[in-house]
């Protein structure tokens, strides 16, 4: 018998599937930072001289940095906010007897399957009956939203999979509801909460609708950069910045990747030690 | 037992979920001290009435009274007592030092005595330098005795075991149990044990409660429940047992005439039985190793005439069956020997002769359906 087991054998055409589905992909976005570099204001080849000309460019332009903090500042809020309520949401459902928790699950999932554009449009709606000025706080509000069903989704199958013995033996051992949830529940759930946070990071962080629905006088990042594309000779600046967030995503990938195989460990003992 | 002896008392609990009724009017008194044992086969309500006593689930009917006070207001983190879970529930991201020391939070205790208690405790269930390892780096046994050690550490009042030997192979289960009789000998604390294996019960247990669908049917010693169950369902769920139909045709004193399908016309003792009158349809229950084989021709001994069926070579032990007239599945007979012998009287298909002792007959009150299940599948394992 082989040493590599059934399922780790190595399968030539799945490797060449593999490379051809990353590389489908990839290689668009990788134009990204090619043109950042390239000395004109054009996207075409033959690319021309190098030069770093865009990304000085895009670190003095104030407006978008702004747009890039309002980003930043509703994506952090918003993904919070988002997993706290999918924390609770999900242990809510998967550990008490609810009645009608099918129903109260299918209204909570619903934003996955509405339409971003109606939803955007019944909070505009909403909100200018209510006399609220559209603001930051309003487009967090939107995306947080949106988020809580992709936090649900995710914080789910992390309650079901723990066993609820867990829980009872940390009552049984003299905890209360509250301690058990602190010491047992969120370490235990913890991939779960950070995944959920990246994840409702992202959704937030490139969200154009409802944003676009609910934004006032401060634009995300993606309202900035839609409406950058009318001037030719601002795109560049624009793609360089692209560029940048591609990097940096790539990079909190792989942390968030890491974070998952030992980071849960470390973080959970060190805030439990008794 | 009077009332005041009881240490725990179950007062006549149930227990529903939607339509099943797990547990079903039970009532149960546990002495101080005591190593007590709910057995039962699975889906009987065991695991239902552990939880009620631990606090994870309330009763619909009854209460559960504790050192005299009534637990039905008290969760589950203010009980005297502490469980260990059937899969062992040991906190995944905590090491076994950090799983012992858990529930010490909540006593008064200062990091020096509790990390003494610790050390003891790990010493008690010998996993002396253990403390750094996480769960997923233990095996089975060490699991459990981290489980035990964790409930222990508590200095419960009473300790809860859902069958906490159940994932273990044979041979780790055996010397378990050891160590936990010895264990519960040494910390004296009050036992509570599920097990739906009677050898197990058997072994460790000072009085067992033999439970089926929700209800108790009896609570005794191992002993007096081998020796004197008090129907045909705990005599065939402990041991193994012969059950033969009888009617009553006379009742002379301390003893009764029965007429049996299959062993004739015998006398019994009738003992505490009092459950039956002249004429009565009743079960008499014999354990394959009260009753003695011998050849047919050593005249002048009482007993019944049968026929060899099949021999069975177990080890230290051997069962003969034995076909009887007017009975249809064999006769199970226990012999010590160390194997069937390759003389005349034990051959298959020569004649036998088959006697017990007086005490051996065991009376019961017949349960139509219960006695003809269990006297199918005696047959079936016979032949
Ligand atoms: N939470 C629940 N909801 C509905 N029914 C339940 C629940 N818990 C237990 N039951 C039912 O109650 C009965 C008794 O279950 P219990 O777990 O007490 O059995 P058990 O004797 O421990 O069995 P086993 O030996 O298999 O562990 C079963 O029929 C089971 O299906
Ligand atoms: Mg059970």
């Amino acid at each position: 018998m082989s040493e590599i087991s059934y399922i780790q054998r190595p399968n030539r055409p799945l490797h060449v599937y593999a490379f051809g589905y990353i590389a489908f992909l990839y290689i668009p976005v990788l134009f990204l930072p090619l043109f950042s570099f390239n000395d004109s204001i054009y996207f075409a080849f033959p690319i021309e001289e190098f030069t770093t000309e865009w990304y000085r460019q895009m670190f003095e332009h104030q407006a978008m940095h702004a747009a890039l903090a309002n980003s930043l500042k509703v994506g952090a809020v918003a993904s919070v906010l988002a997993t706290v309520l999918g924390v609770f949401g999900a242990k809510a459902v998967t550990r008490y007897r609810i009645p009608g928790k099918k129903s109260l699950i299918f209204v909570i999932m619903l934003p996955l399957v509405v339409p971003g554009i109606l939803l955007g449009v019944a909070l505009l709606l909403m909100l200018s009956r209510l006399g609220i000025t559209l603001s930051l706080y309003t487009v967090t509000m939107g995306h947080v939203l949106i988020c809580t069903p992709f936090a649900m989704a995710t914080l789910i199958p992390r309650f079901e999979g723990f066993d609820r013995a867990m829980e009872e033996a940390s009552a049984d051992l003299g905890a209360n509801a509250w301690s058990t949830f602190w010491r047992v529940t969120l370490p235990m759930v913890l991939p779960g909460v950070v995944a959920s946070l990246l994840l409702c990071f992202t959704i937030s962080f490139d969200e154009f609708i409802i944003a676009f629905m609910l934004t006032g006088t401060d634009p995300t990042l993606p309202i900035f950069m839609y409406s950058q594309l009318r001037f030719p000779a601002r795109l560049p600046p624009t793609v360089a910045l692209g560029s940048i967030i591609i990097f940096v995503s790539f990079v909190v990938l792989c942390f968030s990747l890491w974070l998952r195989r030992y980071g849960v460990e470390e973080s959970a003992s060190d805030g439990v030690r008794p | 037992m009077r009332a005041n002896d009881a240490y725990i008392s179950i007062q006549a609990v149930s227990k529903h979920f939607g339509p099943v009724r797990a547990v079903d009017d039970i009532s149960i008194d546990i002495r101080s001290g005591e190593f007590f044992s709910l057995l039962g086969a699975s889906g009987c309500g065991k695991t239902t009435l552990l939880r009620m006593i631990a606090g994870f689930e309330s009763p619909t009917h009854g209460e559960i009274v504790i050192e005299g006070v009534p637990m039905s207001q008290v969760p589950p983190y203010r009980r005297p007592t502490n469980m260990v879970f059937q899969n062992y529930a040991i906190f995944p991201h905590l090491t076994v030092s950090k799983n012992l020391a858990y529930g010490l939070r909540y006593e008064k205790i200062d990091k020096a005595e509790m990390n003494t208690r610790v050390g003891e405790a790990l010493e008690m269930v010998k996993l002396g330098g253990f403390g750094a390892r996480r769960s997923h780096e233990l095996s089975g046994g060490q699991r459990q005795r981290v489980a035990l050690a964790r409930a222990l550490i508590k200095r419960p009042k009473v300790l809860l075991l859902d069958e906490p030997l159940g994932a273990l192979d044979k041979k780790l289960r055996a010397d378990m149990q050891l160590e936990l009789r010895a264990l519960q000998e040494s910390v004296g604390i009050t036992f509570i044990f599920v097990t739906h294996d009677q050898e197990e019960a058997m072994t460790l247990s000072d009085r067992i409660a033999v439970m089926s669908h929700g209800q108790v049917l009896q609570i005794a010693s191992p002993k007096e429940l081998y020796n004197r169950p008090v129907n045909v369902e705990v005599a065939d769920f402990i041991g193994q047992m012969n059950f033969i139909d009888a009617s009553v045709s006379r009742m002379s004193g301390e003893r009764a005439e029965l007429d049996t399908a299959g062993l004739g016309r015998i006398s019994a003792p009738t003992g505490e039985a009092s459950f039956f009158q002249e004429g009565d349809a009743i079960v008499v229950a014999i354990r394959p190793e009260k009753l003695t084989l011998s050849g047919d021709r050593n005249g002048g001994r009482e007993g019944v005439q049968g026929v060899m069926r099949a021999a069975t070579y177990l080890g230290d032990r051997s069962h003969y069956y034995v076909d009887l007239p007017g009975r249809e599945e064999p006769l199970v007979v226990a012999g010590s020997d160390s194997g069937p012998m390759d003389h005349d009287p034990l051959e298959r298909g020569s004649p036998v002769l088959v006697s017990w002792a007086d005490d051996a007959l065991v009376l019961l009150p017949r349960d139509e359906a219960l006695a003809s299940a269990s006297r199918e599948e005696s047959s079936s394992n016979g032949t």
